[in-house]
């Protein structure tokens, strides 16, 4: 309930956090929105000595395309990427998965930058960005490089980020014309994390055959999976419900589900396949096939 | 102990400032700095959101958000939703619309509500249910919560067109 | 009944309520919004561990925490007698632990600091050396030979706590034998917890020079706590003075006396200054007053052609580590005997055994009259069983087998006297609402295309309003309830009452009941509780009670004021009292209407103009002893969709359908068959306070213990009928409990009836999409 103590810098530009993060070492982390870090320190299962509030450094939350990509600054919040205009009409699957992010409340401070380095599974972005093969640029003391996120989540709660690293913007590749996705999520209820859910992208060639498919599983394994085979075999293939199916049940097996409160292993196997299903029809369907 | 931090916070209206260590969440400060105590706390896991204040006009959970972050920033509660000695339209619409009963989520609803009409003015009953989706009620079933909150919007739309 | 003008608003009136005014604006003063000069504030230092040695507590570290006042420890309240306290049924239980821990969560230390935040580090600091022993959790195997015993307390070496049965077990078991036709159901009604939305807490404030112990508690029985305190801590009742502020919801939670609020009482007699304790949610979840964990068999014989002939049900019921049950006290299963239902059976058995287990302590009445809830979810799954192996619709089976309207008061076999009902009245009105022929026509086809729908139904009957004082006590205390009434001079009044409203609008309805009596305009009363040094003592607002009984003592003390002033009235219009006629409002002389004297005009004569030889004033107390309970009742129907990809049910319609007699004001009526409806389809799908085999407590916050959101919970369709109870003053029956009875048996009942062309007769709750989506998989549906 009641946090340990710690002492809080708010520093002005990015250099500047990134000096308190080397200064301060493993004692440190980053402040962004929140709301995973302090419910964990008011459990005591965080407990850093300083907390670098990064709110307050100007210029890191912006949703605009640029040179090709869609980028999202790190410090953006939830509630503006569910209310863009621009990722409603022509990035769905974003707005599907910050749609179900949490509850309203939660969405106006969570970043999406802090939502992918937090590198928790049953955090939602990380599917979407694996359907999607984003770019997350990360910016410490040798200036900014770029993860693929394929390469970016390492196991619970661990990612490739250094730790003076901060996250500064995600990067989408504008989608080819013909493309669709969407974002399924099982949960509880509202506000709780995914029992299972599956994000898919595909794009279509004129002859309705899939030229990509991209396919990425929220809460089934250690990290945010990408069902790789799953993908691979989709390439060149219409979309009709054999090839559909058949994505599905390798998506399944590339899950790694245990079994907790949510239920059974054997039942969030069960949705991965079932989601998949669903997610690849929809994400079709939006692509016009 | 930490060093303590001096903070201003504009609250409902009113320039607070206090010293204040950097693990005091916002929620204390306001119930036990400021002696507000219409804001409530509800649960440990920011799960409940009988703790929601308008930070800069937007819903937040103030159990999870350090009193320090709010520095410089505008905080409205319940206590500040009347004006001039007159009900909000949405206090107005809980109260006709018996949209509670122990009181003690209704703080935090009303403000979910207030900060969903200012964006939506004329919300379906689906956008409403997803508006206070972050809220639990234990006590209404959430039927005339509803009906609250669209009691709010069309005496609010009247407001306007008037 | 007769209907009083909108302006004196008397029963039957949706009169606004008057508690809004301060809570819509945050001016509400629960117990954490009690802020007292020097305060101080505690914090409880609770066991990981289900079963465990104590060996050794370090506090040293504690100590040195900045602003540390004390720690005390089990050994500390042993010394002064109170390491143990009463429970509300014929146990005792640990305040703070000594020798062992019986339950993850157990209260082991409380730690006192001059801020809050600095307790907290402090209870974090409090080493505890524990050695682990073997955990009980499975209540089946609490009375196996090799299982760990609990209690060592207890003179009996046994977990088995009481063994209680009613009915006869001879005939039942002939009449079962005999079939021809039999069903049988195994159901479990899981652990829950009623999580009010405000945790339990409390101030404690003793004055050293006074004496005065003044604790601001979360309580729906102050009387009853006073009294307790009184007992148990040695202090001179006089003394003690307990307020119950606002209340955050209760539900039963806030009916025991917790650990925390003694230790918190105990700190403030030690250090002389005022201690505030708030209990955290994964506290309150996990530490608090559960409810049910009832482990339940029913057995139903009938005839062919649907006739019930006989019920036998056998339970298991999981105490926990101490039977910290709040129930009358001759009652150890509470009213769980009432599990004939709304049924005409010849005969009945029942018997329930208690057992201990290392979990938390309770068996609360979760909104609920004492285990009602068990016996109305148990009868209305075993009906459906029993209509699947007719196959008969469980609509008609029902129907057939309804306690006639014309065999009221009902003698049950088990014991009951029902007062009144006419369930046929209010199933045909509930089938009505829902289209019910049309729905099975729909079903059919659904399941033509192999699509998944349900209808489910419960004809529930309650019994509430605890209860007449010679079956009912608790702790001894007869459960009575009282009020007293006070016309000021000027025909305004303040109305006291033993009770506690948690949300349930006792400042709005209390007066509807005075202004019916009087007629005075209820806007002109005000209403008070939960102030033991200026309310009548009463049992307290739980079990659905305050109606049945504080409503009775209220009209009840209305009418002796009505007396008194037929006789000021007959003296001021210088006529006899029998040439008096009375409307709410006035007496006027018959035949001659316009010769008459308002309640108004004689309550102040009351203090101005009184005949010779009466007592000045107008006010009179009562203590209501209810003749007999009540018994509301109603049908709910239920139509549920399920996905089959996904498990996922969607709960599509619902119709309620309630009788709870002559009602005070239908729109606070109306708002808690929404709030119990909503908390039935949470038990029904969501709740669940399990343990793991270690002991560790699962669902012990609100991640993991889940309650539904606005987007979770359905419209809910209410309609009513009225039976008036025909031995209650005004003729009301209570109702804030009936929809958390009566509807998780429709939930779960429209959900096996989905499955049912499957073979599907029963699922325990919660109803999880990952349960019913097993069960399509067994059938090669998924
Ligand atoms: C009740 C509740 C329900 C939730 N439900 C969901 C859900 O359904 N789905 C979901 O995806 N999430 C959910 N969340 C988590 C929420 O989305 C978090 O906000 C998110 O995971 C973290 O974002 P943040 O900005 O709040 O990060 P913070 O909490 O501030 O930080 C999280 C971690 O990431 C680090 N970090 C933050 N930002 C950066 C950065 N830019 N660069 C490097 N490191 C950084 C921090 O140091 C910290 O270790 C829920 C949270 C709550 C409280
Ligand atoms: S107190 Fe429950 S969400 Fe803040
Ligand atoms: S009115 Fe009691 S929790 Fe909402």
């Amino acid at each position: 309930m009641i946090p340990p103590e710690f002492e809080y810098l708010r520093p002005a530009t990015i250099p500047e956090a990134v000096s308190l993060l080397q200064l301060h070492g493993d004692d440190a982390k980053i402040l962004s929105g929140g709301q995973s870090l302090i419910p964990m320190m008011k459990l005591r299962l965080a407990r850093p000595a300083w907390l670098i509030d990064i709110n307050h450094i100007p210029g890191l939350a912006y949703i605009r395309e640029e040179g090709g990509y869609l980028k999202i600054g790190g410090l953006t919040r939830e509630a503006d990427v569910e209310n863009s205009e621009l990722i409603r009409a022509k990035y769905p699957i974003v707005h599907d998965t910050a749609l179900v992010i949490a509850d309203p409340q939660v969405r106006n401070l969570a970043t999406m930058g802090g939502n992918l380095a937090h590198g928790d599974p049953a955090n939602d972005h990380g599917a979407t960005m694996l359907a999607l093969e984003a770019e997350l640029v990360a910016t410490g003391a040798n200036g900014q490089r770029t993860i693929a996120v394929r390469d970016f989540f390492l196991s619970i709660f661990t990612t490739a980020l250094e730790q003076d690293e901060i996250l500064t913007e995600i990067r989408i590749p504008v989608p080819a014309a013909r493309s669709g996705g969407t974002y399924l999520k099982l949960e509880r209820k509202v506000g709780d994390f995914a029992t299972a859910a599956v994000a898919a992208q595909v794009t279509l060639d004129a002859s309705g055959a899939c030229t990509k498919a991209g396919i990425g599983v929220t809460n089934a394994g250690p990290t945010p999976i990408k069902a790789g085979k799953a993908e691979a075999f989709l390439r060149g293939k219409r979309l009709d419900a054999a090839s559909v199916a058949q994505a599905a049940e390798l998506a399944m097996g590339e899950s790694q589900p245990s079994s907790d409160l949510r239920g059974p292993a054997e039942y969030k196997k069960g949705l991965v396949k079932e989601l998949t299903k669903r997610a690849l029809t929809r994400a079709a369907e939006r692509a016009g096939r | 102990m930490a060093k303590t931090h001096h903070i201003h916070i504009r609250l409902n209206g009113v320039e607070k400032e206090a010293d204040v260590a950097p693990r005091l969440l916002l929620i204390h400060f306001i119930r036990d700095v400021a002696g507000q105590t219409g804001t409530h706390l509800g649960c440990d896991t920011t799960s409940c959101g009988a703790c929601t204040v308008l930070l800069d006009g937007r819903p937040i959970k103030s159990c999870t958000f350090f009193a320090v972050q709010a520095d410089g920033r505008e905080i409205r509660t319940v206590e500040g939703l009347a004006s001039d000695g007159k009900l909000h339209p949405i206090q107005e619409g809980f109260h006709q619309e018996h949209g509670l009963q122990c009181g003690f989520c209704t703080p935090g609803m009303m403000l979910s509500a207030v900060a969903l009409l200012e964006k939506n003015p004329n919300p379906t009953e689906a956008e409403i249910r997803w508006g206070i989706s972050g809220n639990l009620c234990r006590c209404t079933g959430y039927q005339n919560i509803v009906k609250a909150v669209q009691h709010a919007a069309a005496k609010m739309q009247k407001g306007v067109s008037a | 009944m007769m209907q009083t003008s909108p302006e004196i608003g008397g029963m039957g009136h949706s009169v606004k309520r008057k508690e809004d005014a301060r809570f819509i604006q945050g001016k509400g003063t629960y117990v954490d919004d009690v802020h007292l000069p020097g305060m101080v504030y505690g914090h409880v230092v609770r066991s990981p561990y289900g079963h465990a040695r104590l060996k050794s507590i370090n506090i040293e570290a504690a100590m040195k925490v900045p602003g540390a006042l004390a720690v005390i420890t089990g050994a500390d309240l042993a010394a002064a007698n109170l390491a143990w306290m009463p429970t509300l049924f014929h146990d005792k239980q640990m305040v703070l632990a000594t020798g062992k821990v019986l339950f993850q969560a157990q209260e082991v230390a409380f730690a006192v600091a001059t801020e809050q935040y600095a307790a907290a580090d402090m209870a974090e600091l409090v080493e505890v050396e524990y050695e682990e022993l073997p955990v009980l959790v499975d209540p089946h195997k609490a009375l196996d030979a090799d299982a760990p015993i609990l209690r060592e307390d207890r003179e009996e070496k046994s977990n088995h706590i009481f063994h209680w049965e009613v009915g006869d077990r001879h005939e039942t078991q002939k009449a079962i034998q005999g079939g021809p036709v039999t069903a049988k159901v195994d159901a479990v009604f899981q652990r829950c917890h009623p999580a009010p939305l405000e945790t339990c807490g409390c101030v404690a404030d003793f004055n050293k020079v006074t004496g005065k112990l003044t604790i601001w508690l979360t309580s729906q029985a102050p009387h009853a706590h006073r009294t307790l305190f009184a007992l148990v801590g040695g202090i001179p009742e006089q003394n003690i003075r307990v307020i119950s502020p606002d209340i955050g919801g209760g539900f039963g939670n806030k009916v025991p006396i917790y650990p925390g609020y003694v230790c918190a009482v105990v700190a403030s007699l030690t250090l002389g200054r005022p201690v505030k304790w708030i209990e955290s949610r994964s506290e309150n979840l996990q530490s608090t007053g559960f409810a049910r964990d009832y482990h339940m068999t029913a057995e139903i014989a009938a005839e062919r052609d649907g006739t019930v002939k006989a019920l036998r049900v056998k339970t298991l019921a999981d105490h926990g580590a101490f039977n910290a049950a709040a129930q009358p006290s001759k009652f150890p299963a509470g009213l769980f005997s009432i599990c004939t239902g709304s049924y005409d059976f010849p005969k009945a058995f029942c018997e329930v055994d208690g057992v201990y287990t290392n979990k938390a302590p309770g068996g609360i009445a979760y909104r609920c009259s004492f285990r009602v809830t068990e016996a109305a979810y148990l009868i209305e799954r075993a009906m459906d069983v029993l209509a699947y192996e007719l196959k008969m619709d469980p609509a008609a089976l029902r129907l057939k087998n309804f306690i006639p309207p014309d065999k009221f008061p009902y003698q049950c076999p088990l014991g009951w006297t029902y007062d009144s009902g006419n369930y046929p009245a209010a199933m045909n009105l509930a089938l009505k609402m829902a289209g019910y022929d049309e729905l099975r026509k729909e079903q059919a086809e659904k399941r033509k295309k192999g699509e998944l729908m349900g209808i489910g139904i419960s004809s529930f009957t309650e019994i509430v309003g605890a209860g007449p004082a010679h079956t009912f006590d608790i702790v001894g205390i007869k459960m009575f309830d009282s009020c007293e009434i006070r016309i000021h001079p000027t025909g305004k009044a303040i109305a006291r009452l033993g009770t506690k409203s948690q949300g349930q609008g006792h400042e709005t309805t209390f007066p509807q009941i005075i202004a019916q009596e009087l007629g005075i305009p209820q806007q002109d009363i005000v209403l008070e509780e939960g102030d033991t040094d200026t309310a009548p003592y009463g049992l307290g607002t739980y079990a659905s009670r305050s109606t049945p009984v504080a409503g009775g003592a209220t009209a009840m003390a209305s009418r002796k004021i009505r007396d008194k002033a037929r006789k000021i009235a007959a003296h001021l219009l210088e006529v006899s009292e029998e040439d008096l006629e009375w409307e709410p409002g006035k007496f006027f002389v018959k035949g001659a209407p316009s010769k008459a004297k308002t309640i108004q005009e004689i309550a102040f004569a009351a203090y101005t103009n009184l005949p010779a030889g009466m007592e000045a004033g107008l006010e009179a107390v009562h203590y209501y002893d209810p003749p007999n309970l009540t018994f509301p009742f109603g049908t709910y129907i239920c139509v549920v969709d399920i996905d089959k990809g996904t498990g996922e049910v969607k709960v599509r319609r619902f119709i309620a359908v309630d009788d709870c007699g002559n009602i005070i004001n239908p729109m606070i009526v109306e708002g808690q068959i929404h709030g119990g409806l909503t908390e039935g389809l949470a038990i029904a799908f969501m709740q669940l306070i399990g343990y793991d085999e270690s002991g560790n407590v699962q669902g012990g916050n609100f991640m993991d213990y889940l309650l539904p959101t606005a987007v979770e919970t359905p419209n809910w369709e209410t309609g009513k009928t009225c039976t008036p109870s025909p031995h209650h003053p005004i003729g009301a029956k209570g109702v804030g409990e009936s929809p958390n009875v009566g509807s998780p048996a429709a939930f779960v009942n429209a959900v096996v009836d989905a499955l049912s062309h499957l073979g599907v007769r029963h699922i325990d709750m919660p109803v999880t999409s990952w349960k019913v989506w097993q069960i399509l998989q067994q059938h090669g549906i998924a």
